[in-house]
């Protein structure tokens, strides 16, 4: 008789647990030894619940019919002049600002989970690290590939993950996963699975796909699909992990709640650059990022939030000042890079009228108020020849490594600004979610390499702009300055001119 | 009171088909179109029903697909041979 055929629930339980096998000449404590420094108690690993049950065989067939439909829109492309699909060229700011960004992050992931996979002592938990191991991999190759067809026409683009290393506007994403990789597996599973994945990822990747959609970008809408539909599988890895952790011991309550609390703030800090892409550099917009933050994170976040309140668990501190910032913090981050666009791999412009108007609709308590009349004075002067740039370096908050430009939530014309002393130094960090992190673990952000502090320190190349610009590898008046007269500019115009109809010939003959 | 799942799908031929079954099992499940994607929100629990799918799309569905047609989902995932659930527990 034939072997009856396993139901999912099965296989995957036989992938998983019936793989895996006790010690016998060697203590578990030694061949896992990070999993008790942390204070994480853990009774039952049999306890763990696989969200997704994805076998071998089937995670080949589906990843592989994914890069399938990839490549062959990565051929499309090649083929067809993809890049002209695009609205306008300042959109591809968004495109060098993901891949300078955030494509460093997913090799970042990649390796660490391969070491979760290798240190978590339950074998559920160990083969999901192992799939997302290879997962972010895969998105790492395939964003470099999917863009490399932007860089053979824009600027920007070509030494990205060097400029991830070193230009002060990507320390910010950069640190952050330094963070991470830098603390123990769980906190590192409660700071990217849980707090960046679930809670947050989506307004990552959904605003960037949507947006990407709504301006021609194919390539970057379908590689983003392409792995999004990974990240379902991550995010639920995330909510699943947290909640085995506080099941398994209420000891484990009060750690996860720190975790939760410093890294929903950390992760937030890090989408202001995300939240300034949404609202200023998309030509065609979606949604504002104040839209955004309410869809993706006051409704998802308040049902997850209420889930887990049965554990003791409430909303992240200071989420309150999040939700308060969010007519804020795009036009505050737009400000810095229109300041120091000279030092910076994107472009940034004079935003026009008709921006201008749906910032006023999107942000009618906050826009006009305080932000437009600084716009018009920079219009002003870029028309008198005197296009504003920063010539000072700012300070930068010593935990999120952001220019300090954010205000106080009550009190939006006062910078806020936090300090602590810690081995007779002081350090000053941009709002009380970023102190709170310093002052718990002084030891670690007091060490906090801050590229603003590297320059003057002289390990940047050299004491003037242009040496420092050398050493971070930005081509001098193409990658930075203004998009209006640089290089792509002329480059799209010229462009775009053979697609206007040519001139009536009476009106030619006047 | 009920939190609210979500899941977001591709605008694709398998997307347009496993939201379409997804309306019509779900009731009071509601359905919002963005560039590129259709995000359904239901408050409890949503559910793919693998028959649902394979009958709107004249082949068989098997529900581990899903993975080339999800963008994003918020509450708990259930999954077997006949279905893909997301709920809150």
């Amino acid at each position: 008789m034939a072997a009856r055929k396993l139901n999912l629930k099965q296989k995957y339980g036989h992938f998983t647990r019936g793989l895996d096998w006790e010690p016998s000449y060697q203590s578990k404590d030694d061949i896992f030894p990070f999993a008790k420094y942390e204070g994480i108690k853990v009774h039952d690993w049999d306890a763990w619940e696989d969200p997704f049950k994805l076998t071998m065989d089937a995670y080949w067939k589906f990843q592989a019919e994914k890069e399938r439909k990839l490549y062959a829109v990565i051929d499309s492309m090649a083929q067809n002049n993809g890049q002209l699909g695009i609205t306008d060229a300042r959109y591809l700011n968004a495109v060098k600002l993901f891949i300078q960004g955030v494509t460093p992050l997913e090799y970042q992931a990649h390796r660490h989970f391969a070491h979760l996979a290798r240190h978590l002592p339950g074998a559920g938990l160990r083969v999901a690290a192992q799939m997302q191991s290879i997962d972010e991999l895969r998105h790492c190759q395939t964003q470099i590939h999917t863009i490399s067809h932007y860089n053979k026409f824009f600027d920007g683009i070509h030494d990205f993950t060097h400029m991830h290393d070193r230009l002060w506007y990507l320390s910010v994403p950069k640190s952050f996963f330094d963070d991470a990789t830098t603390a123990g597996p769980f906190e590192f599973l409660t700071a990217i699975s849980f707090a960046f994945e679930y809670v947050l990822t989506n307004l990552l990747f959904v605003p960037f796909m949507s947006g990407a959609a709504y301006n021609g970008d194919m390539a970057t809408v379908t590689f983003g699909f392409s792995a999004q539909s990974d990240e379902s599988r991550h995010m639920t890895l995330g909510l699943e992990a947290v909640r085995f952790l506080l099941e398994q011991d209420e000891a484990n309550v009060p750690i996860v709640q720190g975790w939760i609390d410093k890294w929903f703030w950390r992760g937030y800090r890090l989408l202001t650059l995300v939240a300034m892409m949404m609202d200023y550099m998309l030509p065609k917009k979606v949604m504002s990022w104040a839209e955004a933050w309410e869809t993706y994170y006051e409704q998802a976040g308040g049902a997850l939030f209420a889930d887990l309140a049965r554990y003791g668990i409430r909303e992240p501190k200071y989420a309150d000042v999040a939700k308060a910032e969010k007519g804020h913090i795009t036009h505050q981050a737009w400000t810095i890079f229109y300041n120091y666009t000279h030092a910076a791999a994107v472009h940034t412009w004079d935003v026009d009228d008709q921006h201008l108007a749906w910032l006023r609709e999107k942000y009618p308590e906050t826009f006009a108020q305080y932000y437009e009349q600084r716009y018009l004075n920079w219009r002003d002067q870029a028309n008198q020849g005197k296009r504003f740039y920063n010539n000072g370096l700012p300070q930068l908050c010593q935990v999120c490594q952001v220019p300090m430009a954010f205000t106080e939530v009550d009190d939006p014309t006062t910078i806020s600004f936090r300090v602590s002393e810690f081995g007779g130094d002081k350090y000053h960090t941009c709002s009380d979610g970023c102190k709170d992190i310093f002052d718990h673990e002084p030891e670690k952000y007091s060490q906090a390499w801050l590229p603003v502090h590297q320059i003057f320190q002289g390990n940047c190349g050299g004491a003037t702009v242009p040496e420092v610009l050398d050493w971070y590898h930005i081509n001098q008046g193409a990658d930075n300055m203004d998009y209006a007269g640089s290089p792509e500019e002329a480059q799209w115009e010229k462009w775009m001119e053979g697609r206007r109809p040519a001139a009536p010939m009476a009106a030619a003959a006047e | 009171m009920t939190q609210p799942v979500s899941i977001t799908l591709q605008n694709s031929q398998d997307g347009f088909a496993i939201a379409e079954a997804i309306m019509a099992d779900n009731p009071g499940a509601e359905r919002r179109s963005m560039p590129a994607m259709t995000k359904i929100d239901r408050p409890g629990r949503l559910e793919i029903k693998a028959a649902s799918v394979s009958e709107r799309l004249g082949r068989d569905w098997d529900p581990q697909e899903i993975h080339l047609s999800v963008i994003s989902l918020s509450g708990s995932v259930d999954e077997d041979d006949d279905y893909f659930a997301v709920y809150w527990r």
